[in-house]
């Protein structure tokens, strides 16, 4: 018996080891004619269930124009990409060739060495017909480390049903959406606005209303925990107090989405990545009850942020030469029609948008202008860690735990830290 | 690093118990070779002087080889799979590694490690901070109320399923069905319930009139929510060994008291808690390292949250090495290594205040 345990250890340590040296394998190329071959895995982190359908047959599409290729499609929920995209690139295993990497990801993951830069490559055609907007996200330290797949700013999602029960107009300001969450709540028994509390993302238009900013780049200054960041605080620690909105600690996009869809919530501050998610809901049947308006302004100012996806290249895969080509297939022209017409998501190039079936978008047509007024975010290997911090204010303001002025000081003191060097 | 917690409570409690073997060792060792007259006397003291114990130790790995070589690759694993983080933890709570300047080489970027050592920086850093001590207290709290609430409840549990019933066996099957289930699975499940707008409790409560509780949301309710998990989760384990426990102590001693004129609570008052002793001694150890690590539970439920409300250590040095960007190598394995510390304390003077009290352990 004694002799059958050891023998059993020694098994498993030598199986171990030999483990631990396996599955490592190069993945193809081009082959001499200059065929592309062997495998491209892309985690891609659009929304599960309505927008993945879309780009996984796009993204295996690419199969028919170079047939040696094998596209491995992987979803990767959004909230978790970048955590999981740095994990595998650090550790050099099972990072994938090619990833969605959202606009502030860009610079760090740049920074951090984990991507191939693209100039004079493949992935990189037509760019003077990018818009000025996408194509900034995309640069770091003078070179080029991803093609811009969609851009994107927020807007007011309504019920249009529910604003008509409560006889309301779509509220233009954040005192005015005060007013109509009220009416709507009297009238219909419904609640205004849900507004998500778990992630800082949708703070950042109630912090531009008031005139504020997390940072100043051009004048390497923290600006969250100005008087305008406080104010922002006290608006939305007033929506939610005064029952105007609802709002949850985890669990917020799930919840965002079902209380809207269900016809629950009245509004909710969204982009253009849960339209084709939102009309799979009860109430969006007819899908001219979704209303999209302008984010509601503050005391001093409107604004929503310029958000949006790259596709960029992991600068370990062993198969360049296929990923860049497929990175420039997929933000080509003609497969941002396709995503435009089907997802109503907006192109990155100018000459998709006078494509008829774009022009005619309604929701592309609401969102150009929107993107084009939006705020630019400091494109700084730090724009990703900047909401680590201020979410945890932010929660913590909304529940109580800590005043508007302590949150913003609090946020404020972790970007100093973050920050080197910074007012 | 901090992350794996049963292993690295296994390596504590593995860590606690060798240290007092190995320092009896030692000691014995010692005897022999300091006397003076041990290694000088005479032709015939070859046993016990330093020669002597080499040939000892010759005549052991003889002897013995097979049982060496046996062992050896065990050892080598554990030593890589436990000593080496272990070591490289503590290695680099005393540097500045972040994401930033630890060695990676992707492709075709060859990037060198260019982290610096700091001492006790990051110890004073974290030592400093209202945010260890603030985490420290709810971790205590946390670690406490679960484990005294687990305690009473799976002792409760244990003696009433320890009578002669109608199906007892099938009562006892539905409590340990908790531990069957993979931790993580009943965490989500309890997720799913406490969520305030669809989640089954609200639902309940909504029927019978009440208003949604913020389960979840409210930063006191979190903590009473987490702590509801983790009892649920932990009673099992409490109950079957304190069953066990309850087994073993002979019934002639309740037929004596109960000859005596001792009542109920007298009779478990002086047999059944003394006979539980070196069980609950035990247990409770194991569960407080557990639950002071108990990573999980917090994690998939409430990440930390509302805020800061519900993190407790283990979850904190995972924020540093996981969740904020740039990750902090550095300040997550000072905060490892501070909860092994505070762990290995404890343990200490857990079992010095057994000893005191006659527990041989």
């Amino acid at each position: 018996m004694r002799r059958g345990i050891a023998a059993t250890a020694l098994v498993a340590a030598l199986g171990l080891t030999a483990t631990a040296c396996g599955g490592d394998s190069g993945s193809g190329g081009g082959d001499a004619n200059g065929e592309l071959s062997g495998t491209v895995t892309w985690w891609d982190t659009s929304t599960v269930g309505s927008e993945d359908k879309v780009f996984k047959k796009l993204a295996e599409d690419f199969t028919k124009k170079h047939p040696k290729v094998t596209v491995k499609y992987v979803n990767v929920p959004f909230g978790e990409a970048q955590n999981k995209f740095k994990n595998a690139a650090q550790s050099g295993s099972g990072a994938p060739d090619v990833i969605r990497s959202e606009v502030a990801w860009t610079p760090e993951f740049a920074d951090l060495g984990y991507l191939a830069p693209l100039d004079k490559t493949a992935a990189l055609k037509n760019q003077d017909d990018f818009l000025k907007q996408a194509a900034a996200s995309t640069r770091y330290d003078g070179k080029t480390y991803a093609v811009p797949q969609v851009i994107d700013s927020m807007g007011v999602f309504y019920n249009k049903k529910i604003f008509k029960e409560a006889g309301v107009d779509v509220p233009e300001t954040v005192d005015q959406l005060k007013t109509a969450a009220s009416a709507i709540k009297k009238k219909t028994g419904k609640t205004g606005l849900y507004l998500r509390g778990d992630d800082a993302y949708w703070f950042l238009s109630f912090l531009y209303g008031e005139g504020g900013d997390m940072v100043d780049a051009e004048k390497k200054t923290v600006t969250v925990d100005n008087p305008a960041g406080v104010k922002a605080l006290q608006t939305v620690k007033d929506l939610v107090d005064s029952k105007a909105a609802i709002t949850d600690a985890t669990n917020g996009w799930d919840n965002m989405q079902a209380a809207f869809k269900d016809g629950k919530v009245a509004m909710m501050i969204n982009g253009p990545w849960a339209v084709t998610d939102t009309y799979a809901g009860a109430e969006f049947a007819d899908k001219a009850n979704l209303g999209i308006a302008p984010v509601p302004a503050g005391s001093a100012a409107q604004g929503a942020p310029q958000g949006g996806h790259n596709l960029a290249v992991y600068a370990g895969s062993k198969n360049l030469a296929a990923s860049y080509a497929f990175t420039e297939y997929m933000t080509s022209a003609e497969s941002q029609a396709k995503v435009a017409t089907e997802l109503s998501l907006l192109p990155t190039r100018q000459s998709v948008y006078i494509k008829p079936d774009v022009a005619k978008n309604q929701v592309i047509g609401f969102f150009k202008p929107v993107v084009e007024k939006s705020v630019e975010r400091p494109w700084i290997p730090e724009g990703g860690s900047l909401f680590a911090p201020l979410v945890t204010e932010y929660t913590k303001v909304l529940t109580g735990q800590t005043s508007p002025e302590q949150g913003a000081k609090a946020t404020g003191e972790e970007y100093r830290k973050l920050l080197k060097g910074w007012k | 690093m901090a992350v794996d917690t049963p292993g690295q409570s296994v390596a504590e409690a593995a860590g606690g118990d060798t240290r007092g073997p190995a320092r009896r060792a030692g000691r014995s060792q010692s005897g022999p070779r300091s006397g003076p007259k041990g290694s000088g006397s005479g032709p015939k003291g070859s046993g016990s002087g330093p020669k002597g114990s080499g040939g000892r130790a010759k005549r052991s790995l003889a002897t013995h080889w097979y049982a060496w070589a046996m062992v050896a690759p065990v050892v080598v694993v554990i030593g890589v799979i436990i000593g080496y983080p272990l070591v490289r933890g503590i290695y680099l709570s005393l540097t500045d590694a972040t994401e930033r300047n630890v060695a990676r080489s992707i492709g075709v970027n060859e990037i060198p490690a260019t982290y610096e050592f700091v001492g006790l920086e990051n110890y004073q850093t974290a030592l400093s901070s209202s945010q260890f001590f603030d985490t420290l207290g709810w971790t205590l709290v946390w670690t406490v109320a679960c484990v005294s609430v687990t305690f009473v409840l799976g002792l409760t549990l244990a003696n009433m399923l320890n009578r002669k019933m109608a199906g007892r066996s099938a009562y006892r099957m539905l409590i340990i069905l908790p531990w069957a289930v993979p931790g993580f699975v009943s965490v989500f499940a309890w997720r799913f319930l406490y969520d305030e707008r669809r989640g089954l409790l609200n639902q309940v409560l909504a029927g019978g009139g009440i208003d949604a509780v913020p389960w979840l949301n409210d930063p006191t309710m979190a903590k009473l929510s987490v702590i509801a998990v983790n009892v649920w989760l932990g009673v099992p384990f409490m109950m079957v060994a304190l069953l066990g426990g309850l087994q073993s102590i002979p019934g002639e001693l309740y037929e004596a008291a109960e000859m005596d004129g001792a009542n109920a609570w007298q009779r478990f008052r002086n047999i059944t808690m003394p006979g539980l002793r070196s069980v609950s001694t035990t247990v409770v150890l194991l569960s407080t390292i557990w639950t002071f690590n108990m990573f999980p539970v917090i994690f998939l439920l409430t990440r930390g949250g509302p805020g800061e409300a519900t993190q407790i250590l283990v979850t904190q040095a995972y924020k540093f090495s996981f969740e904020i960007s740039p990750r902090d190598f550095a300040q997550s394995s000072t905060w490892g290594v501070l909860i092994l510390v505070l762990l290995m304390l404890f343990a200490a003077v857990y079992r010095r205040v057994l000893r005191k009290q006659g527990e041989v352990w």
